[in-house]
Order: C-alpha cells, then sequence, then structure tokens
C-alpha cells in the first residue's frame, strides 16, 4: 500500500471509531433527556450514566485524533476546509464545547439542572448534523475557488436535497447505533425495564436507517454521477452492509444474543462505511484536493506511521484496561461498584 | 480592523481561555499523587480525602480544558491555514503524538476518577494517576515543541517556495525547546499548587481551622516553593536562550536600544517613543548582561542593530516585569510561609499572610497569562521566524468579526460557570462531616 493510501485508512478506520463511540454518546444524551420528560428516567439515565461517565474524554479525542491527522498527513485539506468552513466549523465546535462541558457542569456540578440536560442532549442531536454536513461537503459542488482562495457556498448547501438526506441518516443512524448499544448494556446490567425500552427504541430506529441510505443513493445519484458510479462499483460493501443489518434486526427481534446483535451493527456501519470511503476516492475534497497530490512529503509521512504504530502499542492495552474495567466487568455493569 | 489582526485576537483569546484549564491539567496530576503518596506513607486518611476532593473539582476543569484545546485544534486550521500549509510540512508530528499522550491520559484519567474505591490497596488507585501525569507533561511537551519552532525554525530548507529536506526531528529539538518545555512544565506546578493553596486559605480565613486544611495549606506551599524556584532558575535559562537566539525579543522586552556590556536590567517605567529614552524606571545595574549571558559584563544586542520593521511591541516589556515580579514575590511569599513553619509557627496562620496567599494564586495564574503574551507578541511580526509573518499565514475569510464575537460570549460563560459550579460544589459537600466519621465514603 502507499503511504497515502495506508494514512488514509488509518484516518478512516478512526472517524470509523468516532462515529460509534460518539453515536452511543450522541444518542444516550438524547434519550436520558427523553425518559427524563416522560418520566422514564431513572431506568434510563443508570444505565446510560454508568457507561458514559468513565469514557466520554476518550471519546473526544477520537476526533482529535482525526482532525489533527488528516491535516498531518494531507496538509492540503487543512488549507481549503480551513478556509473555507470557518463560519461552519467554528458553530460546530460551539456545539461540542456546550455539550462537554455541560455535561461535566450537570454532573459533577448541579445533577438536576433541567436547563444543562436540554443543552446538552440538543446538542447531541445537532453535532452528528453539523458534522455530516462536512462529508456532504466534500462531494463537491459547496466549495468554490476563486483565484486560489477556497470560498464557501452557504446557500447551494442549504438548499441541496443530498445535503438533508445525509443529515437524516446521521440522525437515524446515531439514534439506531447507540440504543443497540444500550439494549446491549441493559441487558449485561440485568435490568430489564431499561433493556425493553431501550430495544423498543432500537427496532423503532432500525428499518429507517435503511430508508435514508438508500436516500442518500439517489440523492448522490443526481448530486455527484461520477462518485455514484464508482459507489456502484463497491457494491458488495453495501451489500454486506444490508446483511449484517438484517442479522442484528433477527437478534433484535428474536430478543437473543444481543452482544452479537451490537457487533452487527457495528459491523454494517463498517462496511458501508469503507464503500463510502473507496468510493471517495481518489478525492478528499472534490475536485480540488485528490489524496495522491496533497500528502504530505515522503519522510514526514514516514514519522507520522512509525508515531501511530507506537502510540497504537501503548493504546491498545490502555484501552483493553479501560473496557475490562467498566463495559466488560459485570459488577460494574450491574452498579455494584462506585 | 484588519483581517490578520483579528484572527490574532481571536487566537489569542482561545490560547489564553485554554491555558488556564491546561495550566491546571498538567499541575493537577502531580498535585494528586503528591497527596496521595503523602496518605500512604504518613497513614493519614485526610490526605486521601485532599486528593478526592480535588479530583472531583478537577473533573470539571478537564471538561473546559478539553472543549476549548479541541477549539485550538481545529482554530489552528481555520484561522491560519497558510501556516498550516507550509508548517504542517515540517511539525505535525509533535501535533500527533500530541493526541496519543491525550489518549493515554484520558483513559487514565477516566480510569483513575471511577475506581476510587475499586482496588484493595490504595497504592494501585495511587499507580493509575502515573500515566495520567505522564500523559498531561508529554501533551504540554509535544505541544510546546511546536510553538518552540515557530521561535526558532529548523530541520528543514526552503527551495522556491517548497519545502525540502525535511528532518521532523530536527525541527522538533529546536534551540528554544529545552527552556520552553522545562519554564512551561515548571510554572504549571507552581501555579497549580498555589491555585489550591490560595483556595485552602481562603476556607482557613473563613474560620474553618481544622488540622485537614492546615496539611492542605502546609503541603502545597511546600511544592509550591520548590516549583517556584525552579520556574525562577528556568526562566533565567530562557532569558539565555532569547539573547542567544531572538535577541530583538529580550530587547524589546528591555527596552534596550544600544548594543553594550554591563547593560542594567530596568524594571518599569515609561517609554518615549520619539527619543526611545526611558524613564522613572528602577535600574539593576549589570544584571541585563547576567540575564543575558551568565556574567555581569557580557555584550547584549540592542535594537538599534535590528531592522526596525522586526521590533517586537515595546510593550512587551511590562508583560515581562509583571510576570518576573509575580515570580519573585511568590518565591518570597511561600518562603516566608514554610520558614514560619519551621522556626515561628504560631506565625504560620497569621490573617496577613493567609491573605497574601489567597492572592498568590490568581496572581500565579496571571504570571502564565503574562508570560505567554509577553513570549507569542514578542515573536511579532512573525509566526514563523525569519520565514513567515503573520498576515501572510492568516485566513482570508471575511467572517472572523464575527466568531471572535461568538467566541467570547462562549468563553465568559464557561469561565462563569466553571467558578459557579466550583464553588457550588464546595458548599454542598462541606469536609467537616468527613473528617470525624473516618470513612473513606464521600
Ligand atoms: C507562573 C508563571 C511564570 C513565572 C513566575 C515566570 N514565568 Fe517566565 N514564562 C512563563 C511563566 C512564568 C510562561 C507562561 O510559561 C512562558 C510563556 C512562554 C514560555 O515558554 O513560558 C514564559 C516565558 C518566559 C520567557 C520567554 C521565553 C521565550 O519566549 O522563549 C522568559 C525569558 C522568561 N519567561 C523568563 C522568566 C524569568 C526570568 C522569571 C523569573 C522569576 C520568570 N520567567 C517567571
Ligand atoms: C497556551 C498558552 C498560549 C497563549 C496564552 C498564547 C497566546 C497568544 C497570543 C496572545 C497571541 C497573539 C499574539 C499577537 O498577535 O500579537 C498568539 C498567537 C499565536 N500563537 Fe500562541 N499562545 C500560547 C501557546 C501557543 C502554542 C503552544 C502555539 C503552538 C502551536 C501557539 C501558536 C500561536 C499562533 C500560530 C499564533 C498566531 C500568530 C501570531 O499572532 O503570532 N501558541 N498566542
Ligand atoms: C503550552 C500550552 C498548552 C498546554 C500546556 C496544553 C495542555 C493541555 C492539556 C493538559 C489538555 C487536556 C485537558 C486537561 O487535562 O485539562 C489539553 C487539551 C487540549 N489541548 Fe492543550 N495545551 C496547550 C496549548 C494547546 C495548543 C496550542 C493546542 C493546539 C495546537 C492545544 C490542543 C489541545 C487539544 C486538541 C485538547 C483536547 C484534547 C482532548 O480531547 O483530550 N493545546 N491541553
Amino acid at each position: 500500500m502507499t503511504t497515502e493510501g495506508l494514512g488514509i485508512s488509518i484516518l478512516w478506520l478512526f472517524l470509523y471509531g468516532y462515529i460509534i463511540v460518539a453515536s452511543i454518546d450522541f444518542g444516550a444524551g438524547f434519550f436520558s433527556y427523553y425518559g427524563r420528560i416522560t418520566g422514564k428516567g431513572e431506568i434510563i439515565n443508570k444505565v446510560i450514566s454508568r457507561y458514559l461517565s468513565p469514557v466520554w474524554e476518550v471519546t473526544n479525542v477520537f476526533l482529535v485524533f482525526f482532525f489533527v491527522g488528516i491535516v498531518g498527513f494531507f496538509p492540503e485539506t487543512g488549507y481549503y476546509y480551513g478556509t473555507a468552513l470557518l463560519v461552519p466549523a467554528s458553530i460546530a465546535l460551539v456545539l461540542l464545547t456546550i455539550r462537554g462541558s455541560f455535561y461535566a457542569f450537570s454532573k459533577y456540578g448541579n445533577p438536576n439542572s433541567h436547563l444543562y440536560h436540554f443543552l446538552y442532549a440538543a446538542t447531541g442531536v445537532l453535532i452528528p448534523a453539523s458534522f455530516s454536513t462536512v462529508l456532504t461537503i466534500s462531494e463537491g459542488g459547496f466549495i468554490a475557488v476563486e483565484d486560489g482562495v477556497p470560498r464557501f457556498l452557504a446557500g447551494n448547501l442549504f438548499y441541496s436535497p443530498y445535503s438533508w438526506a445525509v443529515v437524516f441518516l446521521a440522525l437515524v443512524s446515531v439514534l439506531f447505533i447507540s440504543t443497540s448499544f444500550l439494549t446491549y448494556y441493559a441487558n449485561r446490567a440485568d435490568d430489564p425495564q431499561a433493556e425493553s425500552v431501550l430495544r423498543q427504541w432500537a427496532l423503532f430506529n432500525s428499518l429507517p436507517t435503511i430508508f435514508a441510505s438508500l436516500l442518500v443513493f439517489m440523492a448522490l445519484w443526481k448530486h455527484n454521477p461520477e462518485h455514484f458510479a464508482s459507489l456502484m462499483g463497491n457494491s458488495i460493501w453495501f451489500i454486506l452492509s444490508f446483511a449484517f443489518f438484517l442479522n442484528a434486526l433477527r437478534l433484535l427481534i428474536v430478543k437473543r444474543s444481543y452482544g452479537w446483535m451490537f457487533i452487527s451493527v457495528m459491523l454494517q456501519f463498517f462496511t458501508a462505511f469503507w464503500g463510502y470511503g473507496k468510493a471517495h476516492l481518489p478525492y478528499l475534497l472534490y475536485p480540488y484536493v485528490s489524496f495522491h497530490t496533497s500528502v504530505t512529503n515522503p519522510t514526514m509521512a514516514k514519522f507520522l506511521v512509525a508515531a501511530f504504530i507506537g502510540g497504537m502499542v501503548l493504546l491498545i492495552p490502555s484501552l483493553f484496561l479501560l473496557m475490562r474495567l467498566f463495559i466488560f466487568n459485570a459488577k460494574y455493569v450491574k452498579g455494584k461498584l462506585s | 480592523m484588519e483581517l490578520a489582526l483579528q484572527s490574532r485576537i481571536l487566537f489569542g483569546l482561545t490560547l489564553g481561555f485554554h491555558i488556564i484549564y491546561a495550566t491546571i491539567g498538567v499541575g493537577m496530576p502531580l498535585l494528586l499523587l503528591l497527596a496521595e503518596t503523602m496518605g500512604i506513607w504518613k497513614k493519614d486518611y485526610q490526605y486521601r480525602l485532599l486528593a478526592k476532593r480535588l479530583a472531583k473539582g478537577y473533573s470539571i476543569t478537564v471538561a473546559v480544558g478539553v472543549v476549548t484545546g479541541t477549539i485550538i485544534g481545529l482554530q489552528l486550521s481555520l484561522l491560519f491555514p497558510g501556516f498550516m500549509r507550509i508548517a504542517g510540512q515540517v511539525i505535525s508530528l509533535p501535533l500527533f503524538m500530541e493526541t496519543f499522550a491525550f489518549f493515554f491520559e484520558a483513559i487514565f484519567l477516566g480510569i483513575y476518577l471511577y475506581t476510587w474505591s475499586r482496588f484493595k490497596k490504595p497504592l494501585f488507585h495511587l499507580l493509575v494517576l502515573i500515566p495520567v501525569a505522564i500523559g498531561s507533561g508529554l501533551s504540554a511537551f509535544f505541544i510546546t515543541t511546536v510553538n518552540a519552532f515557530m521561535n526558532t525554525p529548523q530541520g528543514f530548507t526552503i527551495d522556491n517556495g517548497a519545502i525540502t529536506n525535511i528532518e521532523p526531528l530536527k525541527a522538533m529539538f529546536n534551540p528554544a525547546t529545552p527552556t520552553k518545555v522545562a519554564h512551561v512544565l515548571t510554572s504549571a506546578y507552581m501555579t497549580t499548587a498555589f491555585v489550591i493553596a490560595a483556595i485552602t486559605a481562603w476556607f482557613i480565613l473563613r474560620g474553618h481551622r481544622n488540622e485537614y486544611y492546615k496539611k492542605a495549606l502546609r503541603l502545597t506551599m511546600a511544592i509550591g516553593l520548590v516549583f517556584a524556584v525552579a520556574t525562577a532558575v528556568v526562566g533565567d535559562l530562557s532569558g539565555k536562550f532569547l539573547a542567544a537566539y531572538q535577541p530583538e525579543k529580550l530587547a524589546a522586552a528591555e527596552w534596550h536600544f544600544e548594543t553594550k556590556t554591563h547593560a542594567d536590567l530596568l524594571v518599569g517605567g515609561t517609554l518615549d517613543r520619539t527619543t526611545n529614552e526611558v524613564n522613572y524606571a528602577l535600574k539593576l545595574p549589570n544584571m541585563l548582561s547576567f540575564l543575558a549571558t551568565d556574567s555581569f559584563q557580557g555584550k547584549v544586542v540592542g535594537l538599534n542593530d535590528i531592522p526596525k520593521e522586526n521590533w517586537p511591541p515595546l510593550i512587551i516589556h511590562y508583560w515581562f516585569d509583571l510576570m518576573v515580579g509575580i515570580g519573585s514575590f511568590m518565591i518570597a511569599l511561600s518562603a516566608v510561609f514554610v520558614a514560619c513553619r519551621i522556626w515561628k509557627p504560631k506565625l504560620e496562620w497569621n490573617r496577613w499572610l493567609l491573605g497574601l496567599i489567597v492572592l498568590g494564586g490568581p496572581l500565579s495564574m496571571l504570571a502564565i497569562e503574562f508570560g505567554w503574551v509577553f513570549a507569542e507578541v514578542g515573536r511579532q511580526p512573525w509566526i514563523l521566524r525569519g520565514y513567515m509573518t503573520v498576515s501572510e499565514a492568516a485566513t482570508t475569510e471575511p467572517h472572523v468579526g464575527s466568531m471572535l464575537v461568538l467566541f467570547s460570549v462562549i468563553y465568559a460563560l464557561l469561565g462563569i460557570l466553571t467558578v459557579f459550579v466550583l464553588v457550588r460544589m464546595a458548599r454542598r459537600n462541606p469536609v467537616e462531616p468527613l473528617l470525624d466519621a473516618r470513612s473513606e465514603q464521600t
């Protein structure tokens, strides 16, 4: 594999990792608020808070890793997106800031504040919506280059059906990923009430993910036929994704093997995401930035890959420890350890 | 206002806000480590209680540190896209490694905060702090090497606008790195200790005169003294570094115009901008030569030998003086406190002394701010000294001004809420009931 291929694969994997862990986080915030206003707070909140408390900072680092990495491996992307997206990125940052800090404020400072909780939940919906538009923008048509200076065409984005289809897909995916994980977690925690509520939600969000994906395909066909054709060339990934989806749905319906159910959901998104990413190449920003031409110098690329390997040697055992202590520890999950 | 200036203000604002939380983020793990160690060593659970209570507040500041840090990471590309396009080729290595340090820190911090009663021996819980301290120290190290690189860039050559011959390690370990990293670390440890000492002294002044607070104050003041002295020693080395590699910054900081030997150090004063004459300043004879060269006769380059368009803004003189002034004051204050503890135990709890200690916390944090503003404004007009100016690097997107307003509001809100939430936490969980219970439950 070329260095740029290796670089983009690493980054894509981390983005995928972020999407999974962040979806759990975003969706969980949403449901904990929903539970509060519908009076089902007790059940759901307990499950959610046990999972979320120790890991939210780690979730954020996945995101930081992705954008620091992409600017590192492909400095041109920083230039184009950076110049064009000052305003939308700043707004996304503000949302992220509100979410992260208000989580801490409400959790440690004032556990009963309605306002903090509301902000925390609302941003959990808005952030995925705003992040997903970056993928939309990468399809081209929303950034124009005048005299070598990139400009963002906000109007085009707002009136584009494709962009709204992606937002819709992002939202239902977040809700599906998080409810399927939390169903599994509630089951491990021996909390049948929470489990049944969460399972219903998971079922409720399952078919819309497929429906939204089809919508995105259709909108992309109109928006960027070239990319659409390339997606069709990679259709094996999407077929696999659908198969994993069916398996997850089956397990949800028969209420069995929630662990495998969640793994299927992860694979459903992994295959779809990988297929989408493969089809997206060579462009990081259509048609201005291609990953072949924007890659950093070979010396730096080598150092970055080496740093990545070193980092992984350190991280994998640590992450493993974290998971053993908080996710795969039956006593902790059941709330028997403070 | 021109765009580049707006970008500078916004970036400076973000960093100035982040550094408050980052300083605590770097300093607190060490403080917790020392408090828990004392607890185990002296078999005194009150120290563990101290660590536990500090850790609760710490989880709030960490959250704000993480979100503001995330903002910086993106703003670097948003506000200075030209800089990242070029410099990114040389310095993405430390930035990338920094995220691994964050990862490492975040994982073990999560473990630390949620495992107070998980391990049978307190020692294991203490051990979890070591990776946290290493992780935050490493992230400070990596990011500071980037800043050092901006001051003394090396490890690449420029051929017709293209960057070649890149040596990432040489870029990271540039001449500014040793003093900068050491100064940032020692000042963070010092400041965190004094901030906690200030809060403790405040409680004592409000009538909470029990052993718990006294132990906390003694511990933090002692740590503060050690690192305040270390900060001053490294600060002195930083002066020598500047004299050798960035003479214009040192000269501007000292309003030193004529290159000469036996140069005097000027404290305060006013500058007549037409004649470049300094009035009302306190003169410390030959001290500038000493700061710059380690010898009272050393020769110090003056501003007149530097092209005028490369002069940094001369106002940095005041920022430098304020930083050094606060540093000296804190050394004196903590030395007096420690001396009282040894020779005049009664004076230790003197109201005036405690009052000054309360003041010392915010002052130390201000010294960090002054120091950075001095270092960063003193680099002007360069973003990459000798290669690229700030205006060449800044964004051309016209909406920086409104983003400046947006972020100012957010930071004001976050700052106020942090204080509000921390004060409320302290009020609602007084320590006294826990002291008698002799239990580990809080
Ligand atoms: C508690 C904070 C604090 C205190 C008491 C001091 N400093 Fe400092 N100083 C910093 C916090 C700081 C800083 C915020 O950490 C800076 C900004 C950039 C850097 O590397 O460190 C800094 C920068 C800085 C620089 C510029 C380095 C550069 O631009 O490369 C010099 C020459 C000094 N300091 C010298 C001193 C001296 C002689 C002190 C004597 C007491 C002193 N500092 C106390
Ligand atoms: C956290 C402590 C820091 C503070 C308080 C701080 C403060 C500032 C301030 C006040 C400015 C504006 C200076 C001016 O325009 O006159 C500035 C500029 C800047 N700083 Fe820092 N800085 C800090 C650390 C860093 C670090 C570690 C980096 C390296 C990545 C960095 C990179 C920059 C850049 C790129 C600019 C814009 C260009 C410029 O104005 O020179 N800063 N900073
Ligand atoms: C010398 C100045 C700086 C120091 C000492 C410092 C240190 C830290 C620390 C310790 C944290 C973790 C939060 C906490 O534990 O409180 C943090 C967060 C962060 N900092 Fe800074 N920082 C500095 C300047 C910068 C600069 C200039 C950048 C960007 C180039 C930056 C980027 C970040 C990011 C992205 C995070 C969030 C990481 C996460 O999600 O965990 N920092 N910083």
